[in-house]
Parts: structure tokens; C-alpha cells; sequence
């Protein structure tokens, strides 16, 4: 049995300890906002936050979760940061497909909790591993400048 | 001011009435959307394409995917405003597979979303069916409230009767208005009385998509179900020999192997526990029939075929004699790879058999084609399969798959376990690129003729590629050994050429599978078309907007979303000088497909070293009405990053038959540093609307590589660009 808090809920999951954290999250519990894209830390769409640092759940083997606060994308929008980020969104209507939605907007909002005014070179920088097919990226910059302007 | 049309639908209305609401509600779908709310009883349900409820809430059925083109947002703004529904009241849900009620109108008697058709089908079928239950309200009114219909006036989901001052929503009228007619005719508005139409109405799928509750077929977990993952062949034709799933069954979780048409497939009780057991799996393939070939010895294929006369689609005048007495003749051969679409969500499928058919679930994007090949293999009437369309992370035409590939995996999958649980059928990412399917490689080969006036005289283009259109339920489209897909773009050039030959060689003893890929033919005739103009304009000193412009006389749509482009991006101004040692050019092309013109600007600036980036992309469309201008504006964005993704670096090759790319490291997607700034300029239309999904994405590449050549004097004629600039 492995302890996990994920969205300041204690659960406790029977998984082998090398199981990566997205299937834990994906199958074992149900919490299917985080979106399994590449399974090699290559696109992001599985970013979740690990004690406040943004990871690629794939590639986090879940034994390396036990222990540190998961946020998901399902627990975002508790917090002003993710509250702040998930309006930006909605009112600029970033999404299209939606897939890799998840990801940007836990990735954004890592961003600005570390960063409150980030420049445009910044968002490239903490963004850049976030791939979006649907290539919303035009508005994923603006939308995290708006935020970041509602936050201010 | 109104018209009046006769509602010829009204027998299919009644028909169609019966039975959808049980069809097309799967509850634990509805339970996860807070978008959806509450499951209500359907007390008014007019035709297949609305229903109102005493909740007041409005819901449309939409009869396309939803794959991240906003279908769901067009297709409920038209019925909503001739319904004259407030946009808040209105929800979507997808509709069942039902070719009799929801077929495409421009693909016959057929369900499925391709060729930017979704809104362009269903204009005026949902118009009439929004103005139908208006109507129908409307009568429910006059005869509660005993006054003339004609004094009654509608908006924002409410009726009123000014003169008594009686008013009541569509909810609290919906029940009597079942009880109405069908009204025999209908009214619909012009264009300047649209309320909701051309507005920049927020989309219906936002909310769930930010917060992670939107479903796609990822999520579907339903009791018992198993999740397979698949050995897939190494090449393209190889088959199982034999296999070894001792060690596989030895992984915690897994359940069963099972050999399939396709490989060999391990269903676990996770995906984990799927994927390690293909890990420990051991296939033993026979490949004595695989493709062998590698990407230079099928270019070196095609270039010898250009050699020699292909199938005609296109002559006018004698294009070989111009050529002989032309002052100028110029010619270019242009090489474009195969692509793979790459959609954020791999493909995958969810199927279970019922104790009277077969139900499926997954992002459906030709759902009776796919309702037929379930029903063929499990020996059902197509009535037996379900198919419950999910929102589909990305297809750019991968879902609307030829041969149902992944679709009757699973189903084999299924069929090979006897039916005993439900099943997930997984593509990893690297099944999902490597599976084939994919746009196909192609060379193009041009010649042209200037007279001494630097007029353009004569024309010829050959291509030499694969079909996408053979093997596929379009098959009969090819006439004459011509795939009109092939050659779209390039038949239909829109410049005023006096002597014209295009022909075409099909290549068809190549093994890789081939599809459609976001606007198909014209990714790659736009390309060389407008590459080629360019060259031609260079050559002969004129100008690449006011040359393209003195030969689409005859072009007035092509000819306005040019002119526009070129003047939002100050065409004739000097574009800024960068730094020190950067060089800038800025490039143009034009092109028509599926009925909509785009016009775009690119601005590019490249280094000493050969690096280059686009700055800046002027985008002018004309997609007729404007459905919804902020999803127009989205689409066109996001085109120009999904064409420009594809021209900086896509590329599927071969090496001895196996696909050299596996995932997102050597098969590198656009990232956000790489996304210029777009503008998108949307042409004022009263024109019946036509589609904004792929249109967008053919000028994008030519554009960046004419402003390449500007910047560099360079011309790239062989896609993707890589790093053919370096120095």
C-alpha cells in the first residue's frame, strides 16, 4: 500500500511501486482530467504539480509521489492561482480539442506562482514543454498574461 | 424581413422522433459533464435535432464530432438562432449513428465530419429545424394565451405578447408544444436579423475542458472492463508467425494474450499492466511479405514515374507547344514526405457486446461507415451497433479512419475473448505513429512559359503519389485514374493560364496505408502551385501580390481575400530591418479549398547561420457567413501553427520498410516558442457558410518558404524544412 495526498486528500492505493503516477491517477483512481499523451515526459499533457513543482506524471514512478502534495487538474481550481488561470481560459476560449488543456493550465499555473509577471520569452520558456497539436498556443499566452494581470 | 421555404423535412421530422432520446443519453457521461447537468425528461423534441425541456433548457444534437473545430459551438448557434434561444439555455449532445437522420448532406446517405462540411451541410437543415419548434412554441402560445400568433414575439428564450403583457419561456411552453403540428413551412431570418450568428458566442465545450471533466474515450472505464494493448508487426504486410505469452502472462494484472488479425494483444485489468506485458510478450513475425523500401528508393520511384506522361485531370490549349515557343521557361520539382496526424490523443476504442448487439465508444468520426464494419464482423444488422460519439482529442482527419483500423482492432479484440468483458483498446504513442494511414509522400513536377511580356503562357504539373481515396468508402470518386483528392488544388488553379496540362500518376504498389490529413490534396498542390507562381513572378520582375492578382480576373473571392491580406500586412511598406546580420522576407499565398479562400502574409527572419523563425502570419479568409467569428479566428491560428508545425519538421521516413519516427523526440511538433503572432481578417459574407477546419492550413507553407526565399534568395523545395538553410 502507497499513501498519496492528491488535492489534500489522503488515499492509499495497491500499486506496484514503479506504476507511474498518471495510471495511478488514470486507472487506479479515477482522475481522468490528467491525459496521458506520450508516456515519455515529451508532450506534458500529464503535468501535475509535485509539492508545488510541475512534473510529468508519466514519468514519475508513483513510489516517488508518496509522501509530497499532489495538485491535478481535478484540484486546480481550489486556489486562486488555478482559479485565476481556469477564467482566463474560459473567457479567452482557448481550447479546441481540450486534450492537452489539462496539462497547459497546470503548467501555467505553476508558472505564475513562481513567476507573477512573466515576460512572453518566459511563458516560452515554462510552456515549452507543453505540446498542443491544436496549436491554441497563440491564445494559451495570452490567456496566461490575463491571468496574470487578474492575480495583480 | 423574412422568407419562407417549404419544410420538405417535415415527414423525416415526425419519423425521427420516436425513440432518440433512449439513444442518445448514456448517463455516467452526462454525470461527469457539469455542462450537461441534470438528465431531464424530454417533453418537446420537434425533430432529431433539438429538444426542450421543462428545466428550459435547450439541447441540440449535434451529428458531427467535436474534435477541437468548435462543430459543437456552429451547429448550436444555428439552431439557436432561429429558435431565437438564449445561448445560455442552449447545451450539445452528440447524436447516436443514424444515417436516415443525420447523414452528411454533401456525402449522401452517410453519418461522418471531413472536408470542413460539418457547417456548410447543416445550415440550412438546422435552421429549419430551430424555426420549426419556434414555430411550434409559438402556436403552444396562441392557443394558451387566445391570440393571434403574428402578435407574439420571440427572444432570448422567451415568448411574450406585448399587447397583454402574457409572457412565458420555452420550458414552461414546452409540454404544449408537443402537442402541435409539424408547421408545413417555415420562415427564416436574413442575415441582417440574425441576433446570435456572427457573434463571438463563447464555445459550448470550454468549461470541461479546463477543468478535466470532459470525456474523451481515455476516460471510459466501465465494469469489468480490460484494457489491450497490441504487439504490433515491425513493417507494413508482416504477419505472426508465433508467439510466446508465458512471461506476459507472468505480469501482475494481465489477463489474457490473444493472436488477432492485426498482432497479438494483451488485455490486463490496467494500462500499466497492458503495456508491461507487451514488453514481456515475444512475437516471432513473418515478414517474407513486409515492405522493404525506404524513403530514397520510393522518392527515386516517383521521380522516375514524373518522367513520364501521367493520367490527364486537367488540359486546356497545347501547353507543350506554348512551352516550345515560350522567351522564358522555367521548371521545379517539389518532394513532400509522408505525415502523420499526431492527434494529442492517440487512437483508441471502447467496445462491448450487449445481450442484443454491440456497443462502442470513441470519437467517432464516420459513425455509420464504422456502424457497418462493427456489424459485418460481429454478424449484426447495423440498428445493433451504438455508437456513442465522444469529444475526440484531436483527429485532424486520423479518427475518420479508411479502413476502421483501430475501430475493428478492438473489435477483433473483443471477438477474440468471446465477448465475455468489455474492451479498451490502448495505442501508446508510438503505435499510434507508427500505425500507418498516413498523408501521403508525393512529387510534383512544374513547368512553365512566360512570353516576352513576362505574360504566363503555359503550364504543366505532374504529380505522382498515393491515393488516399482508393481502399476507402470514397473509392468510387476516382474517375478516369484520377483521385480528385490527389489533385485538388492543382485542377482548380485559379490563375488565368492559356495553355494547361495537369496530370497525375497513382501510385499504388506501395505498402504503406495512406489517409486524408487536415485539407488533404491541397496540402501539398498549394505548396507547389504557389511556390512555383512565385519563382515565375521573381523571374519575370513583377510584383507576387499585383502578378497574382492581373490573373484572378475571374477569381473575385480569391482575388478579395488577397488584396486584404496584402493590405493588412502593409504589403507595399518595407518590412523593419532586423539585427545586425538577420535577414527578413516576407511571403504571400492564396488558395481555395473546400469552398472557403485564404490569403496569408508571412514575415520571416533568419539568422547568419541559417536558423530562422516566422514572425508574424496576416491571415484573410472568406468562409462565406461568419458563423461564429471567434472560432474562425481560433481556427485559422491554430492552422497556421498545425501547417507550419508540419512544414518546419514533419516527416514519416522509411529505413528497409520500418517507420523511422516513434514519438514526439524525432517526430517534433510546433512548440510554443516556434508560434508566430497571427492576424486573422474574416471577409464580411451574406454567402451560405462553408468550413473553416482545414482551408486555413495549405497557403501557410507556402507563404513561409516564398518569404524564405525573399529573405535568403533561397527556395526550398523540398518539405519539411529542416535545416536546408544552414550555411
Amino acid at each position: 500500500m502507497i499513501t498519496l495526498n492528491i488535492n489534500d486528500q489522503e488515499m492509499r492505493v495497491d500499486v506496484a511501486a514503479d506504476t507511474p503516477l498518471l495510471w495511478v491517477l488514470r486507472d487506479t483512481l479515477q482522475l481522468t482530467g490528467t491525459r496521458f499523451g506520450c508516456g515519455m515526459a515529451l508532450c506534458g499533457a500529464c503535468t501535475v504539480h509535485m509539492d508545488g513543482q510541475p512534473v510529468r506524471a508519466c514519468s514519475t514512478p508513483v513510489s516517488a509521489a508518496a509522501g509530497a502534495k499532489i495538485l491535478t487538474i481535478e484540484g486546480v481550481g481550489q486556489g486562486t492561482t488555478g482559479k485565476a488561470v481556469q477564467n482566463a481560459w474560459q473567457h479567452l476560449d482557448v481550447v479546441q480539442c481540450g486534450y492537452c488543456q489539462s496539462g497547459q493550465i497546470m503548467s501555467a499555473v505553476a508558472l505564475l506562482k513562481n513567476n507573477p509577471k512573466p515576460t512572453d520569452a518566459d511563458i516560452d520558456q515554462a510552456m515549452g514543454g507543453n505540446v498542443c497539436r491544436c496549436a491554441t498556443y497563440v491564445r494559451i499566452r495570452a490567456a496566461i498574461h490575463d491571468a496574470a494581470k487578474s492575480l495583480a | 424581413m423574412t422568407r419562407t421555404i417549404e419544410n420538405e423535412s417535415r415527414r423525416r421530422f415526425l419519423k425521427g422522433t420516436a425513440g432518440l432520446t433512449l439513444a442518445v443519453y448514456f448517463p455516467w457521461a452526462m454525470a461527469k459533464s457539469p455542462d450537461a447537468g441534470q438528465v431531464q425528461a424530454s417533453v418537446f423534441e420537434p425533430n432529431a435535432f433539438l429538444r426542450i425541456a421543462e428545466d428550459n433548457s435547450v439541447t441540440v444534437v449535434a451529428k458531427h464530432l467535436e474534435m477541437g473545430q468548435g462543430s459543437y459551438t456552429g451547429l448550436a448557434t444555428i439552431v439557436a438562432e432561429e429558435l431565437d434561444a438564449a445561448w445560455s439555455q442552449v447545451r450539445v449532445e452528440s447524436a447516436p449513428a443514424d444515417a436516415s437522420r443525420y447523414n452528411n448532406l454533401k456525402w449522401g446517405p452517410s453519418q461522418g465530419t471531413g472536408g470542413s462540411s460539418a457547417i456548410a451541410n447543416s445550415w440550412e437543415q438546422l435552421r429549419k429545424a430551430g424555426a420549426s419548434a419556434r414555430a411550434m412554441l409559438v402556436a403552444a402560445a396562441a392557443q394558451r394565451w387566445q391570440v393571434p400568433a403574428q402578435e407574439i414575439v420571440v427572444a432570448d428564450g422567451v415568448l411574450r405578447h406585448p399587447a397583454s403583457g402574457k409572457e412565458a419561456s420555452f420550458g414552461q411552453l414546452a409540454s404544449a408544444a408537443a402537442e402541435q403540428p409539424v408547421p408545413e413551412q417555415v420562415s427564416l431570418k436574413e442575415p441582417h436579423d440574425f441576433k446570435l450568428i456572427g457573434q463571438p458566442l463563447h464555445r459550448k465545450d470550454s468549461a470541461a475542458k479546463i477543468n478535466g471533466t470532459a470525456v474523451y474515450t481515455q476516460d471510459i472505464h466501465l465494469p469489468d472492463m480490460l484494457t489491450a494493448i497490441v504487439a504490433h508487426p515491425p513493417r507494413f504486410g508482416a504477419v505472426v508467425a508465433s508467439f510466446d505469452a508465458t512471461q506476459a502472462l507472468a505480469v501482475n494484472g494481465v489477463v489474457e494474450v490473444v493472436q488477432i488479425p492485426t498482432g497479438v494483444a494483451v488485455l490486463a485489468r490496467d494500462t500499466w499492466s497492458a503495456k508491461r506485458g507487451r514488453d514481456a510478450l515475444s512475437v516471432q513475425w513473418n515478414e517474407s511479405a513486409a515492405f522493404s523500401l525506404g524513403s530514397k528508393q520510393i522518392f527515386d520511384q516517383f521521380r522516375k514515374l514524373a518522367e513520364s506522361p501521367g493520367a490527364v485531370a486537367r488540359q486546356e490549349g497545347n501547353a507543350d507547344t506554348a512551352l516550345a515557343g515560350a522567351k522564358q521557361v522555367l521548371e521545379a520539382e517539389y518532394d513532400f514526405p509522408y505525415l502523420a496526424h499526431a492527434a494529442m490523443e492517440p487512437m483508441n476504442c471502447v467496445i462491448r457486446l450487449t445481450a442484443d448487439g454491440c456497443e462502442a465508444w470513441f470519437g467517432a468520426q464516420m459513425q455509420t461507415y464504422n456502424q457497418g464494419l462493427l456489424a459485418t464482423l460481429f454478424g449484426l444488422k447495423p440498428e445493433q451497433v451504438r455508437i456513442n460519439t465522444l469529444y475526440a482529442g484531436g483527429s485532424f482527419g486520423r479518427r475518420a479512419s479508411k479502413d476502421g483500423d483501430y475501430i475493428l482492432e478492438t473489435a477483433h479484440i473483443v471477438k477474440a475473448i468471446g465477448g465475455r468483458a468489455p474492451v479498451k483498446l490502448v495505442w501508446l504513442r508510438e503505435d499510434d505513429m507508427q500505425a500507418g494511414n498516413y498523408r501521403p509522400m508525393f512529387h510534383h513536377r512544374l513547368r512553365a512559359g512566360l512570353d516576352p511580356q513576362g505574360k504566363l503562357v503555359a503550364w504543366q504539373h505532374r504529380l505522382v503519389g498515393q491515393s488516399v481515396v482508393a481502399g476507402s468508402p470514397f473509392a468510387g470518386a476516382i474517375k478516369n485514374g484520377i483521385d480528385p483528392t490527389s489533385v485538388e488544388g492543382a485542377v482548380n488553379l485559379p490563375y488565368v493560364i492559356p495553355n494547361m496540362l495537369v496530370d497525375l500518376h497513382t501510385v499504388s504498389d506501395i505498402a504503406v496505408p495512406v489517409q486524408w490529413w487536415r485539407a488533404v490534396g491541397s496540402t501539398h498542390t498549394a505548396f507547389s502551385t504557389e511556390c512555383f507562381i512565385d519563382e515565375l513572378a521573381q523571374a519575370a520582375g513583377h510584383d507576387p501580390v499585383a502578378w497574382r492578382l492581373s490573373m484572378l480576373q475571374a477569381q473575385p473571392r480569391h482575388a478579395a481575400v488577397l488584396k486584404l491580406a496584402a493590405k493588412k500586412a502593409g504589403w507595399n511598406t518595407p518590412l523593419p530591418k532586423g539585427k545586425e546580420g538577420e535577414r527578413r522576407g516576407r511571403g504571400v499565398a492564396v488558395h481555395e479549398a473546400f469552398g472557403s479562400y485564404v490569403a496569408q502574409v508571412a514575415e520571416v527572419t533568419v539568422q547568419t547561420d541559417g536558423r530562422y523563425r516566422v514572425d508574424r502570419v496576416v491571415c484573410a479568409v472568406d468562409c462565406g457567413i461568419a458563423v461564429n467569428p471567434d472560432v474562425i479566428r481560433a481556427q485559422v491560428e491554430g492552422s497556421v501553427g498545425f501547417a507550419l508545425s508540419a512544414a518546419m519538421s514533419e516527416a514519416i521516413t522509411f529505413t528497409g520498410g520500418k517507420v523511422d519516427q516513434s514519438n514526439f523526440h524525432n517526430y517534433p511538433p510546433l512548440r510554443i516558442a516556434d508560434m508566430p503572432r497571427v492576424e486573422v481578417h474574416i471577409m464580411p459574407s451574406t454567402t451560405a457558410p462553408t468550413g473553416i477546419g482545414e482551408p486555413p492550413v495549405p497557403p501557410l507553407a507556402p507563404a513561409v518558404v516564398n518569404a524564405l526565399a525573399a529573405a535568403t534568395h533561397t527556395r526550398i523545395r523540398r518539405l519539411p524544412i529542416g535545416n536546408q538553410l544552414a550555411s
